[in-house]
């Protein structure tokens, strides 16, 4: 099996629509898109509140934030399957292998990043839009919301970086989920697999697809980072 | 900006409804017939294929799916023990008994065999072809210093390798044992790039001969016998498992039907498995 022959075959799977690869592709979007919508009704808030703190005030909760940021996939697995395991404290609920195991783990691997990017870019601009909302009269509320939206590049950019994170990470969702066909096995997982068992094309297909997702995923990074120029 | 925003939320929406009608839906049968059990196995019964044949006999018949998970032998019966499987289909028939004997599983039967077998190189640089007991073959590629690829994941294939090593009297491994921690397709694959030896089920090597650049040298030799047992997790431990399932799944493996099932299956004319038990108690 050559790589361009594998590249070819791969296409055609792409092209053709096969039932098996989209299957895959599709559950990869549900279970990271579903975890990164609810790490962003959960890291924007938080991000939000950090970031019009005083920066002395806040510095511990910024390194522990870091620090998350970089917790690898494989460790959120482990936390998690201990969680749920049988054996483990939330074993009752007989989540383990299930899509909504690798949504938590997912979202937990969200969270931090985008919480912390949010923080970032509400530093950056928050502090004059904050004063300007409280001069003209508005409460605590309304001023957040203000900052929020007058930051709103900056925390699409967060969210779109958490999802290009747990879409491509394979550790958490290996573990928790178990790979099983049909019902926990996503691309990162099927690469793994198809590789080892020799499947080289279907390995090469789904790879393909996962480096589009991410192409996307980055061009609109790329154009929130313009604040958001190239798409209006 | 706005127009993209609307398509965002849009392709949210369309994640979030597609990810409820995924769930599972209670359609309130009367006969108490499970959705699904979670069966852990071997990557050598899994890589091969075969479950992809048995399985959707078993659904269509019973109406309940089985997840398969593949972990390595010592693996699986650690997530069995734990309760987060409903079975076993594993080989490594005296851990297995004796696990069944300590209470932790049950229903136990010798479902199929088949052998290991010893691959390597075609150029064969330990000379092991003209050898035909395996502790004699392992010494070779020891006292050779000739590289050898173990699965090195408590599998039941890296704890019969374990044994031979044992039975061969070498406990000294250097830098030529590799022990790389995988499952059997991806241990091959390395042995394979390596041009090393490594120990395999004959089920495995058999299906992805066609991609590997290694032959048998070395099969045949009693030592080298591997039986597949399958096992429900006890209930009087886990009273969450669906034993009733299991043990319909492990009734259907050992009736004709399932067992001729097994017989038939080949890959390139060649039988991978055995039904039935092939060693003496």
């Amino acid at each position: 099996m050559s790589l361009l022959k594998g590249i070819a075959e791969a296409f055609s799977l792409i092209l053709t629509l096969d039932p098996y690869l989209t299957q895959i592709v599709l559950l990869s979007l549900q279970v990271s898109g579903l975890a990164v919508f609810f790490a962003a009704l959960a890291g924007v808030p938080l991000g939000t509140y950090l970031g019009l703190k005083p920066q002395e005030r806040t510095r511990f909760a910024g390194k522990l934030l870091y620090t998350l940021m970089g917790m690898p996939p494989v460790v959120a697995g482990l936390l998690f399957y201990l969680l749920f395991s049988r054996m483990g404290p939330f074993g009752v609920l007989g989540l383990l292998y299930t899509p909504t195991a690798m949504i938590l783990a997912q979202f937990v691997l969200a969270v931090p990043i985008i919480a912390a990017l949010t923080m970032i870019g509400i530093r950056s601009r928050g502090k004059d839009v904050q004063e300007t909302a409280r001069t003209l009269g508005a409460g605590r509320l309304l001023t957040a919301w203000t900052v929020v939206r007058e930051s709103r590049f900056a925390i699409s950019g967060a969210i779109v970086t958490g999802l290009g994170r747990v879409i491509a990470e394979v550790g958490a969702v290996m573990i928790v989920g178990g790979n099983i066909e049909g019902h926990t096995r996503v691309m990162t997982t099927a690469i793994v697999l198809e590789t080892g068992k020799g499947n080289f094309e279907l390995a090469v297909g789904l790879g393909l697809v996962l480096l589009i997702i991410s192409f996307v995923i980055n061009s609109l990074l790329y154009s929130f980072q313009g604040g958001g120029k190239e798409i209006a | 900006m706005r127009v993209f925003f609307k398509l965002l939320c849009l392709t949210l929406a369309i994640i979030l409804i597609g990810g409820c009608s995924n769930a599972p839906v209670d359609k309130g049968e009367v006969d108490k017939v499970d959705e699904f059990i979670i069966l852990a196995t071997t990557t050598s019964t899994y890589d091969s294929g075969l479950l992809d044949v048995l399985l959707p006999v078993f659904s269509q018949k019973y109406g309940t799916k089985v997840r398969v998970i593949s972990q390595g032998t010592g693996q699986a019966l650690e997530t069995g023990k734990r309760g987060d499987a409903d079975l076993l289909l594993v080989h490594d028939r005296a851990s297995e008994l004796q696990l069944v004997e300590e209470g932790h599983f049950t229903d136990r039967q010798d479902v199929m065999f088949n052998d290991f077998i010893v691959v390597g190189p075609s150029a064969d640089p330990a000379g092991l072809k003209g050898i035909e007991k395996v502790t004699d073959a392992f010494t070779a590629i020891a006292f050779g210093g000739h590289t050898f690829v173990s699965r090195g994941d408590d599998s039941g294939t890296n704890r019969k390798e374990l044994s031979l090593w044992e039975k061969a009297g070498i406990g000294d491994f250097k830098d030529w044992y590799l022990s790389v921690g995988q499952g059997m397709g991806d241990t091959l694959r390395m042995a394979g790039e390596k041009q090393a030896y490594t120990l395999t089920d004959r089920a495995t090597y058999l299906s992805l001969k066609n991609s590997l650049d290694l032959e048998i040298v070395l099969e045949g030799d009693s030592l080298l016998f591997n039986q597949y047992g399958i096992m429900a997790v006890n209930p009087a431990n886990h009273s969450h498992v669906k034993y009733e399932s299991a043990v319909k799944f492990i009734d259907f493996l050992m009736s004709s039907e399932g067992q001729e099932l097994i017989a038939f299956f080949q890959i390139g004319g060649e039988g991978l498995f055995f039904p039935g038990k092939g060693v003496d108690d």
